[in-house]
């Protein structure tokens, strides 16, 4: 038998201490996929106490900690890491032909670093739980908290030196690594959107740590340096909350869309449309992004003037998603498209990220916001975008690269099936709450007036339909280690550089440093070759 | 096979590339330290705006002697760091291991002294919280100057503190000889991060003791 990264050790320390970033990229699936199934119990309980307009399964007290658990699991300890620690992880080194990340010890222990922050996380979510809310807003982080806020704030904080981590290694990488001809752009889009986001990583995170160090000050001296009554100014944790905390949103944005640039070249043969563009835009992506945080505070008495520079931002900001999206839209005219498993995930992403996008603008309406602000319209739009943008990006890749990490092929009609299945599960669960909160229902209540209910038993039934889409690969992905058929190294006659070399890889990813000759997708050549042969 | 190539690590192709790496990686890092303690600092900043009375009365509780000769120490400690990189460049190991001591007898010695103002402010109740005692019509938001002077040097000095870890570090790594003229980025990247914890402390010398 051949030997890969996976059977060249079995043992658990081998695992524990391996500085191999496929194996850290496993690592990283494993507990991510654990953490996504904790943050989606909450959900369930969250959708089922919202069937009736009674506060009947939970009490108001149980609820507050339920979302939060919801919001703060599936925020840092599964979006945040979710394609950059899985995938990029994975495949960045090999995108650029390199053996391994620059700092493969730094690596490994963001790993450690994510799973300590997780674990006090959990811990605090069970030790009494949490009912801030995932944006730790102070005065219900300090003076009116009742929960383990400095357990649940210490595990974010760990977590988010994971990711500063990541961020860094990839920055280096993608600068110092790249193979003999593998110029900047002849780069794949992926490893232009991961760069793009590892500077978020490390320009934001440290400042969301900063605050948060301060609030668990406040709370443990006693002080007010966000307390009114004391001085201090709530506005201020606000703004440097979301100073990270929207540029966040493209930490997890960016990188899907990274995915699926890779994506719907392979599926439709072809070169990406306007390589170019599609590359700066997440770099404008990034540093626009930087620039629109006061969009959280049109009504928490931030200036009138400091409200409108903000809207106009971020409406600035739609302009380079829009490029991407237009982009991918025009790659797929005149392709010959497959409707693999994951080209469904992609053309799923693409109509809601739409939505999610065009909904966004209505949010960054002064006028508008002020009477969608914290209602259902803002949960529906964040989800069109974290889970209808980021999941199904996350999920079209996990099949797409499935074979390369595994080395066996998935079920094509069941990985088809279930990816229409958590479309029409997405759809139904959150467009009647685009409906539900342009109605007036505020988010974050465990009880609502009775005309509510029949968009809300939609939205829990959709729910129970997109869990069930979401097992279904937890099942047949399981099955397919086993009993799939072998995949062989390129199964999908990729052009991509990750496909050049074995599946599963060799430890070394490549037998020989690979030498680039060409630019990336280049689909066209490659179909000419197959017509010449 | 060049002499240097035993520190090449397996994913590297050549030393340069390795050195390139830990230098960016180390730069990368500041960026992220710049941006940590820039929270902070816009706290400072806001809250000076909103009460420079305060503000002012609250540092007038500092004593600036001991800060400027704190400020001395630190800034002696950036020069001797830089002469162990010197050093290294040169291939003079026991030099090498001089100048890191005595950068972090300095570092020390500021450790010390942030000890005693500490205890200084502690006998004054100056301390944030509830045993916080301040003199005159602005004792709550001088409060709010002690808790982020005392936030703000306490990060740094852990800073300090995690510098002179990582000296101990360099300097066993050099008594093994691990430092060569053609290969020392322990001994740069070490220098580079303590003259990063210097310069945070440029800033909040004067903010802290100086504007009044
Ligand atoms: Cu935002």
């Amino acid at each position: 038998m051949k030997s890969h990264y996976l059977n060249e050790d079995y043992s658990v320390r081998s695992w524990l201490l391996t500085t191999d970033h496929k194996r850290i990229g496993i690592l990283f699936l494993l507990s991510i996929t654990l953490f996504f199934i904790l943050g989606g119990a909450a959900a369930v309980a969250v959708r089922l106490e919202l069937l009736t307009p009674e506060g009947d399964l939970v009490s108001a007290e149980a609820y507050n900690r339920l979302f939060t658990a919801h919001g703060v699991i599936m925020v840092f300890f599964f979006l945040i890491p979710s394609i950059p620690s899985v995938l990029g992880n994975f495949f960045i080194p090999m995108m650029i032909g390199a053996r391994d990340l620059a700092f493969p010890r730094l690596n490994l222990l963001s790993w450690y670093l994510y799973m300590a922050g997780g674990l006090l996380g959990l811990s605090a979510i069970v030790g009494g739980g949490i009912d801030t809310g995932w944006t730790f807003y102070t005065p219900y982080s300090s003076v009116f908290a009742n929960g383990q806020v400095i357990l649940a704030a210490t595990g974010v904080f760990i977590a988010g030196f994971s990711s500063i981590l990541t961020g860094l290694n990839f920055i280096v990488t993608i600068h110092t690594m790249r193979a003999p001809g593998l110029t900047w752009f002849r780069l794949p889009l992926f490893v232009w959107a991961h760069y793009a986001t590892s500077f978020i990583q490390v320009l934001g995170t440290p400042v969301v740590a900063s605050v948060i160090a301060l609030v668990g000050i406040e709370r443990l001296f006693g002080v007010g340096l966000f307390d009114p009554a004391l001085g201090g100014d709530p506005l201020l944790f606000q703004h440097l909350f979301w100073f990270y905390s929207h540029p966040a949103v493209y930490i997890m944005i960016l990188p899907a869309m990274g995915v699926i640039s890779e994506l719907v070249t392979c599926f439709s043969r072809k070169r990406i449309f306007g390589y170019e563009f599609v590359a700066y835009s997440s770099i404008a992506i990034a540093a626009v992004g930087f620039l629109v945080w006061g969009h959280h505070m049109f009504v928490s008495g931030q200036s009138m003037y400091a409200g409108m520079v903000f809207s106009f931002l971020s409406f600035l900001v739609a302009i380079p998603s829009a490029v991407k999206t237009f982009n991918w839209t025009a790659t797929l005219h005149k392709g010959s498209i497959s409707f693999a498993t994951p080209m469904i995930y992609t053309l799923g992403f693409l109509g809601l990220f739409a939505i999610g996008g065009l909904t966004g603008l209505f949010l960054a309406c002064l006028g508008v916001d002020v009477h969608v602000h914290d209602t259902y319209f803002v949960v529906a739009h964040f989800h069109y975008i974290m889970v209808g943008g980021t999941v199904m990006a996350y999920l079209g890749g996990i099949h797409f690269w499935w074979p390369k990490m595994t080395g066996r092929l998935y079920p094509e009609f069941w990985g088809r099936l279930s990816a229409m299945v958590i479309f029409i599960g997405f759809n139904l669960t959150f467009f009647p709450q685009f409906l539900l909160g342009y109605m007036g229902m505020p988010r974050r209540y465990y009880a609502y007036p009775g005309e509510f209910q029949v968009l809300n038993v939609m939205s829990t039934a959709g729910a129970s339909i997109l869990g069930f889409g979401y097992l279904m690969p937890l099942c047949y992905l399981l099955w397919s280690l086993k009993y799939g058929a072998e995949a062989g190294p390129n199964p999908w006659k990729s052009v991509g550089l990750e496909w050049q070399t074995e599946s599963p890889p060799v430890v070394q990813n490549f037998e020989t440093t690979p030498e680039v000759t060409q630019e990336a997708y280049a689909y066209d050549a490659q179909e000419a070759e197959a017509d010449a042969s | 096979m060049h002499p240097e190539s035993r520190f090449l690590a397996h994913h590297f192709d050549s030393l340069e590339q390795q050195h390139e790496a830990a230098t960016m990686g180390m730069w990368l890092f500041l960026a992220t330290e710049i941006l940590f303690f820039g929270g902070m600092f816009t706290a400072y900043g806001v809250y000076r705006s909103f009460y420079p009375q305060a503000f002012v009365a609250a540092s007038h509780h500092l004593d600036v002697t001991i800060g400027t000769f704190n400020t001395g120490v630190l800034l002696t400690s950036s020069l001797t760091a830089a002469l162990a990189v010197h050093a290294a460049q040169a291939g003079r190991r026991r030099a090498v291991i001089g100048f890191l001591v005595a950068t972090m007898l300095l570092g020390a010695t500021f450790l010390g002294v942030k000890g005693f103002e500490y205890h200084h402010k502690f006998v004054e109740s100056l301390i944030p919280g509830h045993g916080f005692v301040f003199p005159g019509p602005h004792a709550r938001h001088a409060e709010l100057f002690f808790s982020l002077y005392f936030v703000m040097t306490a990060f740094h000095a852990l800073h300090i503190l995690i510098g002179l870890g990582v000296m101990a570090y360099v300097i066993v790594l050099t008594r093994r000889g691990q430092v060569t003229p053609e290969h020392h980025p322990s001994v740069e990247l070490t220098g580079l991060y303590w003259h990063f914890v210097d310069i945070i402390w440029v800033f909040l010398f004067p903010l802290l003791y100086l504007i009044r």
